[in-house]
């Protein structure tokens, strides 16, 4: 039986924090268990943490860019955080860019990305009482009153 | 071509849980071999890759992994070798973005580029075997 990597709610954000070399199955598992998870919670934005991750493959980067993929078409931003340089000089000579993947160097950075990105999409000045309002009813609102 | 005083190690690969055990393996001989944290990774990584290779492709194999020691440098030499229905075409199979599966068809041509040495051995029918060194600087 593979790992299953737990998928936290933080918010309006979902935290995927990776800490165990991942086989295959364990990482198709949590590609599918966070378009799940990004739907169910109506989250706005996700955070894969790969501080502990020492290798990232073709397999694993496509899992990367593929939840990336998803979640986008899913209503979600996707930032993976705490890659290590000999990680990202791998990726780049092995010959996978990771494109459409957002990234930030501290999980603190990204989700302050996700913050930004969130703000900037639903428009100027309404994005201070969001995190109050809490349903996801005033993100279709704002969206249809254009 | 041995490592001095030790048998190299075989992996049988015939699962996904030994793409993992792979990883592992490599990285004691690696760690033991003192590459450089860089050059650990790329070939931790391009084991991952071949070992999937083995796997998928190759319907299973082994991998056999050893420390060597060739005109005073020192190294990793991994030898991933299946009896699957082979490469007809490996330069064909050496071009990125190429896959015969559904891959991203970086495994052979991305791995090369992690190692020093990388010798394909390939025929149809005939199976393939992989065969990568990395040294230490």
């Amino acid at each position: 039986m593979s790992d299953q990597v737990p998928v936290l709610r933080i918010g309006q954000v979902l935290l995927v924090s990776i800490q165990t070399d991942l086989d295959d199955q364990a990482v198709m598992l949590l590609q599918d268990d966070l378009a799940a998870a990004v739907v169910d919670s109506g989250a706005h934005g996700v955070v894969i943490d790969i501080t502990a991750v020492e290798i990232v493959d073709s397999f694993v980067g496509r899992m990367l860019s593929t939840i990336a993929s998803i979640s986008r078409l899913l209503d979600a931003q996707t930032v993976v955080v705490g890659m290590r340089p000999a990680v990202a000089i791998t990726l780049v000579e092995l010959g996978l860019s990771l494109g459409g993947v957002r990234t930030a160097l501290t999980l603190d950075k990204g989700l302050r990305l996700l913050e930004q990105a969130r703000a900037s999409s639903l428009g100027g000045g309404t994005s201070t009482s969001q995190g109050d309002a809490g349903d996801e009813g005033t993100a279709p609102d704002a969206a249809a009153g254009l | 071509m041995n490592s001095p005083g030790r048998d190299p190690q075989i992996l049988e690969i015939t699962a996904n849980a030994a793409v993992v055990q792979a990883r592992q393996l490599v990285r004691a001989l690696a760690q033991e071999c003192r590459l450089s944290l860089v050059e650990q990774t790329k070939l931790i990584t391009a084991a991952s890759e071949l070992a999937r290779n083995t796997l998928i492709y190759g319907g299973g194999g082994t991998m056999t992994a050893a420390l060597v020691d060739e005109r005073g440098r020192r190294g990793v030499r991994l030898v991933f070798a299946d009896q699957g229905p082979g490469i007809p075409d490996t330069d064909l199979a050496l071009t990125d973005g190429w896959t015969s599966g559904n891959g991203m068809g970086l495994g052979l041509s991305g791995s090369k580029r992690l190692v020093d040495d990388f010798v394909l051995d390939t025929a149809p029918g005939r199976g393939t075997t992989v065969t990568i060194t990395k040294w230490a600087r």
